[in-house]
């Protein structure tokens, strides 16, 4: 029984949304209406990229400025290393997958490969993770009875991902889902969604890809859609979208999981992630509880050791953000910032030693990589990243990186974060309204979102899965296209939920069945207020700015 | 592109004997045998080799059973004494994908030494260490001192490369030759000793050294972009 209510019940301003800020550390733009404008595009693929040239735009502006330096000291000419250099000029935007490497030497890869699989080394047990599961295909039970499946494959219909099953035993199902994809794309037009019994089956087209989820979840079209363009991105962050296309107008018949092996646990990772972790669900990122002095503490301390094209700097803890310092010019998308938490939570080779890894942010530039330090601060659950367009300066950013760890050091700044990931989320209790069982705060203009850990009854995964879609199935009717929702009160046999959303929040608040809509209303207000009285502690608000 | 920057940020400062004070500052005195020698070390080969158990075993003495492979790629140091001289090792161990290749580059130029590591119970790894021969010959540092890991000799009975291939080979290209084990621990500081015994000699870096100091002062003229 859904109910929607008239928005000026409530009284609670919106103009005072708690945990709002003036200058926002994310971009803060509603991934729903992004979703929609993109799938308007779908048809005729002239997708524009978001933003695109930003790292070019950032090694330019970094050229011009050493260009004026040097014409005021004599130049010198190292003919040794000029043509390193140009080499590398040549490199700073993308991994140089050496055009000759794909014609020639390729073949002596899949050569290689097949050899590979004929021997069945080692290597092939190590790097599937998941035997048990590698096993099912399309006529196990096991495999149907999956919840939600996802299918990734090449234009041509070579499979690339799927979420379980081996995709050389999914090449029919592949070609199914080729089929239908390019017969709809025939009359150009584009196929969507496809309901079959309970499963919604839903399809996207990123050229040169095609990704598909089937689903039993219940979720939306839409939510969906979101979730198959994470995927898309997870693959993007990568290759980037240029080296992507690159390789398809070469060889329109390429099996790209040679160049994605070893990264199908961040696939892997990403999909059970967007299961039960609802910052994808509302495009917002989850700041640490911190007490705000040491969090300015922490930003200056990130701030003051900025060295030269560095362009963002995220001091990540248990995959939630302490702080972030960004390019005056430059935000950083919440989408992007997810990929990131899923590559620290995905791999833990990141724990024993500094990294360099180039990162491609497909939201902030799909077509070049960002190249990120990544390394645990002082065996501290706090991971700093430190993003660069220049792919030649680990050096200083590994000095960047002592500067601010001493400074942290000295103000007890990692123990401070090691103490708050250790106490967890606050409970829904210290909030203080008795029907209260559980709630999800998003503030717009920040893109960040709070809410309590998950204490009972919700302390078992499977009341938290239940849970969880109770509040996916409450977004999915306020966010409805057709008919979106201000207000939603919703009344189901184990909880009920009111669903609020206003220019400066979204609120979603669960409370025992038998509660009122008057109380319940009664009750986000009072939510409302106290997060108000937190917000300091819970969200970062004014986040410094190199 | 700023050839001056370049040339001097590649790390040429930190790791060619050079002590580093601050980003401007390079003290000119070269090091003297007997004192603390600092060596950039990469590890090259296919993914899946055990390029990183290896680092793991040689700087920390750990090893584990199933890390997940490397992302990019990770630095780490130790600093080993051989003889009454000391070596501060900078390791570079990169990522084995195809899709990481390209990134290969910066991790050996300026190296004093690369150790392509293969897995013996696997031909085509053995076969691809080739390949970064022929590149680090080509595009690598002039006095670069190769090493060759047969790594997982404790697999005896998958072996698929003899000893003697191996071997052999190395002898080919005049490099350093081992077989490894990170699991057993098994020759994994042998081969560091054995790289230190074969860097290129100091007189080398002295002239390299001379190139910096002309151009090392600029660092400080350098204009961010975003301020």
């Amino acid at each position: 029984m859904a109910t929607s209510l008239h928005s000026n019940q409530i009284s609670a301003g919106q103009e005072h949304a708690p945990g709002g800020s003036q200058n926002p550390v994310l971009v803060t733009k509603d991934s729903y209406e992004e979703l929609e404008e993109d799938l308007s595009l779908d048809v005729d693929q002239s997708r524009p990229r978001h933003a695109s040239g930003v790292i070019a735009e950032i090694v330019e502006s970094r050229q011009h400025s050493e260009v004026d330096s040097n014409q005021n000291n004599a130049a010198v000419d190292y003919p040794a290393t000029d043509q390193q250099v140009k080499g590398i000029t040549a490199d700073t935007n993308h991994l140089s997958l050496g055009d000759g490497q794909l014609t020639d030497e390729s073949e002596v890869f899949v050569e290689e490969e097949e050899q590979r699989l004929r021997s069945g080394s080692v290597l092939q047990t190590v790097e599937k993770t998941k035997p048990a599961v590698v096993e099912e295909d399309i006529h196990s039970a096991a495999w149907k009875k999956h919840k939600k499946h996802i299918f990734i494959l090449s234009e041509a219909g070579k499979p690339i991902y799927s979420r379980y099953g081996n995709e050389d035993k999914l090449v029919t199902l592949m070609g199914v889902i080729q089929a239908l994809m390019s017969f709809v794309q025939d009359d150009k037009d584009s196929l969507r969604s496809v309901v079959a019994g309970g499963h919604l089956i839903v399809f996207l087209l990123r050229q040169p890809l095609m990704l598909v989820a089937a689903s039993s979840t219940g979720e939306s079209q839409q939510q969906l859609f979101l979730q198959l363009r994470y995927m898309y991105n997870q693959i993007l962050s990568v290759l980037t979208h240029t080296q992507l296309n690159r390789i398809f107008e070469q060889r329109r018949n390429y099996d790209l999981r040679r160049l994605l092996s070893g990264t199908e646990r961040f696939l892997n990772s990403l999909a059970d992630l967007m299961d039960s972790d609802p910052c994808f669900l509302l495009t917002a990122v989850r700041g640490l509880p911190l007490d705000n002095t040491v969090r300015d503490v922490i930003g200056q301390s990130m701030q003051s050791a900025k060295v030269k094209d560095l362009v963002f700097a995220i001091l990540i803890a248990d995959g939630q953000l302490v702080t972030l310092v960004h390019m005056k010019k430059y935000i950083l998308h919440p989408a992007d910032l997810h990929l990131v938490i899923n590559l620290l939570k995905a791999s833990t080779s990141f724990e024993t030693s500094d990294s360099w890894v180039p990162l491609c942010l497909p939201n902030f530039d799909s077509s070049g990589y960002l190249y990120s330090h990544i390394s645990y601060l002082d065996d501290s659950p706090a991971c700093l990243l430190l993003m660069t367009v220049d792919q030649m300066a680990f050096k200083e950013m590994e000095n960047c990186k002592q500067k601010i760890l001493e400074k942290l050091k000295k103000h007890n700044c990692l123990a401070a974060i090691k103490d708050s990931v250790k106490r967890g989320s606050y409970t829904c209790q210290e909030v203080g309204i008795s029907e209260l069982r559980h709630f999800l705060y998003k503030n717009k203009s920040t893109a960040q979102f709070t809410a309590p850990s998950w204490g009972a009854p919700y302390s078992d995964p499977a009341e938290q899965e239940r849970l969880f879609s109770l509040y996916r199935f409450v977004h999915q009717k306020v966010h409805n296209p057709a008919r979106p929702l201000k207000i939603l009160f919703y009344v189901g046999s184990h909880e009920s939920a009111l669903g609020w959303i206003t220019s400066g929040f979204e609120l979603y608040a669960v409370f025992s069945p038998l509660t009122t809509k008057q109380v319940a209303i009664l009750a986000v207000n009072k939510i409302l207020k106290w997060i108000k009285k937190e917000e300091e502690r819970l969200f970062i608000l004014n986040p410094p700015e190199y | 592109m700023d050839i001056n920057r370049i040339h001097c940020e590649n790390g040429d400062k930190c790791m060619n004997g050079l002590h580093e004070t601050s980003a401007g500052r390079i003290s000119k005195q070269p090091h003297r045998m007997g004192s603390l020698r600092e060596v950039k070390v990469c590890l090259l080969g296919d993914s899946g080799v055990g390029k990183s158990s290896i680092v793991q075993r040689f700087v920390t003495d750990t090893y584990h059973d199933n890390i997940s492979p490397t992302i990019g790629a990770s630095f780490m140091g130790k600093t080993l004494q051989v003889g009454n001289e000391s070596f501060k090792f900078q390791i570079w161990d990169t990522a084995g994908q195809e899709k990481y290749r390209g990134l290969a580059p910066m991790y050996y130029r300026n190296a004093g030494a690369a150790i392509i590591v293969y897995d013996i119970t696997n031909q085509s790894t053995f076969d691809l260490i080739k390949v970064w021969v022929r590149e680090l010959h080509q595009h690598g540092p002039e006095n670069i001192c190769i090493a060759i890991a047969g790594n997982k000799c404790d697999l005896e009975d998958l072996r698929e490369v003899t000893e003697r291939d191996g071997a052999a080979y190395a002898s080919e290209i005049n490099a350093v030759f081992g077989e490894t084990s990170a699991k057993t621990a098994k020759n994994i500081s042998e081969i560091f000793i054995e790289i230190s015994k074969n860097l290129p000699p100091l007189e080398f870096e002295k002239y390299k050294q001379g190139v910096i100091q002309v151009d090392s002062p600029k660092k400080n003229k350098r204009k961010g972009c975003c301020k």
